[in-house]
């Protein structure tokens, strides 16, 4: 059996929990044998040639195909477009701005060195319009490819997904990491809406990463029940880094918020706890890891809460970094609105990091050996940030049972499970 | 001639409220909580089988027996929420066949902690069984039948009792079984009660479970395996919890029915008797010393403490709370005492038990909590309210003392731990507790 699977960004480009999910899912499917065809969007940077052994210039798609030497079985084809994760029409145009800029200068140097061919009207200004646009290309790249099912994951690869499945008329899979009304609440884009659910629709089968979205996507998208199975997310294992290399001595409690600094992930609740910490506990920091469209106001927040001094915006951190400061940190806090899944409290509790989670997340239907709260009960979260901090026998239970709890959790069991899902589905077929 | 003897353990601890770090007021107790699930108990248990047991002893005439240990805690429950139940309880102690046992008032694990409070809880227990119910009582059973060689050396020095009620655990009793008297190891007169934990856990635990080949258990089954004891055995212990009627096992279980049942198959059997255990101990000799150097329980596989002290967040609460002991009784404070006591009931660490927790299972038995951890932090809050009320208390002792504070004051100097007047009092030797 072969996938095509429409997935996102890899190491060590990740801004999120899709692009670890997709990675962590692809490994352990090419752990177990499985032949992927691993197809993403990429705005091609000069650097990129470095990371990946170039397989050949594809320019009737404008992508470029490349294999990365700790995966056997799978195959990458990156088609330029700029499409990311997490981006909303608005950041998009801004974004696209940003890049031609950035390309032009950058074209001029050594990209065409690299094999790669890029046109000028490569990229669409408006977001859709490139959702539709990264279809159609998807459509040409599957023509010279041979699989047996199309697996596609969240909306913006839905409509490619949809166009792969229609036009070799295999089998679609949908893998919803999260929805439109976790990332806005009840002020849903229509039109995204209408990409997810058509996907949905269209789909055979739809994944959904906890139980939590699986109820929302069969009762505000209409989903039939039978259809929607769930798959929980895993985390990866690496225990090499030593506690003593950090080099930061600490004096100072470490409370950790790390996650994209946005409503759906409840940074104002964060604030308010904090401040209601520090009106008994004075040895405590605050640090925000992340970006995100409510950074600004967070920051502001902060300092309108008479905290400024002790919450520190780290901004958006990669691969070591966030290694380092889950090593500093005593104490892990995700109060989301809403969670489709939350992988980020995995990785804390993989560093011996406790962790405070919200019940509204999918992670929560998981981890036993973790606090749970409401995200709007700031009292209660600052309740037992204070007893974390205060008490080492509750930070070091909640700590080694939950390291030890998150071992269970492995991406090698939700690669089994959705290729059952694969099996089931082409059997129905 | 086998002789069987019931020992119902009867207690409901006082939950704590929601108490966050924030709260200032020093109410720790949820009575909405305590008070519903004391009457739903009362409901589906205690009345109900109190009048069972009462009409069994009516209709038999006395040939049918059984034993009870109250906590306090529970008692003060139930003359608050319930005292219809009480009221029943008053009825089975006069008929002269029913016999309480004498325990730790609060439940507590005060024995593995603290000699002193432990002495002092017992004391308060035995009194306030006397003046509910009109018995001294002769035998001692400790919270969760915690024992070893030390608790029995203590017990026997106190001169009040003639036995001692704990596990029959395997492997303290090796080859041997429960259905004799022993006599603990460093005692003279004291005798062991081994609880036969097959027999009372084919009743207390496998009564309903469908999976079990003996299912379904019939009064008639049972008493042939009790008969079976003959010869080889002077009594079958049956200690379980009082809930095991109508709470543990449903009332649709035909638990009440089987109960109903029981005395007249086993008495059936012309060998056969009930006894209640001073009249086992009064009727047989030990036949063996029993070595118990480490401490054991009747809880869980493991028949050890694991589930109270088990993991760091358990063993940190019990040693913080214990730790305030002598702070807390310079308070001379009674409010302050007793709030200490109440969270002394050996519940709360059983709700911070880790072991089970991801599977979920016994342990969650009208837990009040959602997980250990929720457990560990509000007990931490009230531990750390109740620990500051006791610093402005003798804050405002050191300031103005009053006579009566002084002469307090001048008592606990004198070396004495004990804290309040009531706790003084010798016992006055009462009539001895009905018994034929």
């Amino acid at each position: 059996m072969k996938v095509f699977m429409l997935g996102w960004e890899f190491p060590p480009f990740i801004s999120g929990g899709l692009g670890t999910a997709c990675y962590g899912l692809t490994r352990a499917m090419d752990q177990l044998g499985m032949e992927v065809t691993f197809v993403l969007p990429k705005i091609v940077e000069s650097s990129y040639a470095t990371h990946v052994k170039l397989l050949s210039p594809n320019s009737w798609v404008s992508s470029a195909s490349f294999t990365l030497s700790e995966f056997k079985n799978v195959r990458f084809h990156a088609i330029s477009s700029a499409l990311q994760p997490y981006t909303t029409p608005d950041s998009y145009r801004f974004q696209i701005e940003e890049t031609l800029r950035q390309k032009q200068k950058a074209l001029g140097l050594s990209l065409s060195g690299a094999g790669q061919i890029t046109r000028g009207d490569d990229y669409s200004t408006d977001m859709y319009t490139e959702v539709h646009r990264y279809a159609a290309l998807a459509v040409e790249l599957a023509k010279h490819e041979q699989f047996d099912i199309v697996h596609a994951h969240d909306w913006m690869t839905y409509p490619a997904g949809i166009a792969v499945s229609a036009f070799t008329e295999k089998p679609l899979i949908v893998h919803v990491h999260s929805t439109e009304f976790d990332r806005s609440g009840e002020n849903v884009n229509q039109t995204i809406y209408d990409i997810e659910r058509q996907g949905m629709e269209r789909a055979n089968k739809v994944i959904t990463v906890s139980h939590f979205t699986r109820s929302t996507v069969i009762n505000r998208y209409g989903i039939s029940s039978d259809k929607v199975e769930v798959v929980y997310n895993g985390v990866e294992r690496n225990g090499n880094w030593s506690l003593a290399e950090t080099g930061i001595k600490k004096d100072e409690k470490l409370v950790l918020f790390l996650g994209r600094i946005t409503m759906q992930k409840g940074p104002e609740y964060f604030l308010h706890a904090a401040k209601k910490v520090l009106e008994l506990m004075d040895d405590v920091k605050f640090v925000m890891v992340g970006s995100g469209d409510m950074m600004n106001r967070s920051i502001e927040m902060a300092a309108e809460l008479g905290i400024g001094h002790k919450v520190l915006f780290t901004g958006f951190l990669r691969g070591e970094d966030v290694q380092k400061i889950y090593q500093m940190a005593d104490l892990y806090v995700m109060p989301s609105v809403s969670e489709p899944f939350g992988i980020a409290p995995l990785e804390a509790l993989n560093n011996n990091v406790p962790v405070i989670i919200s019940k509204q997340s999918g992670v929560s239907e998981v981890l036993t050996h973790a606090l749970k709260v409401d995200f709007w009960d700031t009292n209660e979260i600052a309740n037992k940030m204070i007893a974390v901090l205060k008490y080492p026998p509750l930070q070091e239970t909640l700590a080694s049972h939950g390291n030890f709890e998150v071992r269970k959790l492995r991406w090698k069991d939700a690669a089994a499970k959705c290729i059952k899902i694969y099996e089931e589905t082409l059997v129905a077929v | 001639m086998p002789s069987v003897c019931f020992y119902f353990q009867v207690h409901q601890p006082m939950r704590l409220r929601h108490y966050t770090v924030f709260d200032q007021n020093d109410y720790y107790f949820d009575d909405y909580k305590n008070a519903s699930i004391c009457r739903k108990v009362a409901n589906k248990c205690y009345l109900p089988a109190n009048r069972l047991i009462l009409d069994l002893i009516n209709r038999f005439d006395g040939r049918f027996k059984v034993a009870y240990s109250i906590t306090g805690v529970l008692l003060e429950q139930l003359l608050t929420f319930s005292p219809e139940v009480m009221s029943t309880f008053d009825a089975l102690a006069e008929t002269g066949c029913v016999e309480f046992l004498a325990e730790t008032y609060y439940h507590s694990l005060s024995f593995l902690y603290s000699r002193n409070e432990f002495v002092e809880q017992v004391n308060k227990h035995t009194e306030t069984i006397n003046k509910y119910f009109g018995q001294k009582p002769r035998i001692f059973r400790n919270t969760e039948l915690i024992y070893n060689n030390e608790l029995a050396t203590l017990i026997e020095s106190t001169g009040n009792f003639d036995a001692i009620i704990t596990e029959g655990a395997d492997h303290i009793l090796g080859y041997r079984s429960p259905n004799f008297v022993y006599k603990p190891k460093d005692c003279k007169h004291l005798k062991l009660l081994l609880k036969n934990y097959a027999l009372s856990d084919d009743i207390a635990f496998r009564f309903s479970n469908r999976a079990w080949t003996q299912w379904p258990l019939t009064a008639d089954k049972f008493a042939q395996w009790i008969s079976d004891v003959n010869g080889n055995g002077n009594v079958v212990n049956l200690f379980m919890d009082y809930e095991t009627f109508g709470e543990h096992q449903w009332e649709d279980t035909g638990i009440f029915d089987f109960m109903r049942h029981l005395p007249v198959t086993v008495l059936r059997h012309p060998d056969n008797n009930f006894k209640t255990p001073s009249e086992v101990v009064d009727s047989y000799q030990p036949v063996g010393i029993v070595d118990v150097p480490h401490v054991i329980s009747w809880a869980d596989i493991e028949r050890d403490l694991s589930a109270w002290v088990g993991n760091a967040m358990q063993s940190n609460a019990i040693h913080e709370l214990y730790r305030l002991e002598k702070k807390i009784k310079q308070t001379a404070n009674e409010q302050i005492i007793s709030d200490w006591r109440k969270l002394q009931v050996s519940d709360h660490f059983y709700y911070m038990c880790t072991k089970y927790f991801a599977d979920g299972d016994v342990h969650k038995y009208f837990n009040p909590y959602n997980s250990p951890y929720d457990s560990y932090i509000n007990f931490m809050n009230v531990l750390g309210n109740l620990n500051s009320r006791c610093s402005k208390t003798s804050e405002k002792q050191a300031a103005s003392p009053t006579p009566q504070q002084k002469a307090t004051k001048r008592f606990l100097q004198a070396g004495s731990h004990i804290n309040k007047p009531s706790d003084l009092q010798t016992i006055t030797p009462c009539a001895p507790a009905n018994q034929d």
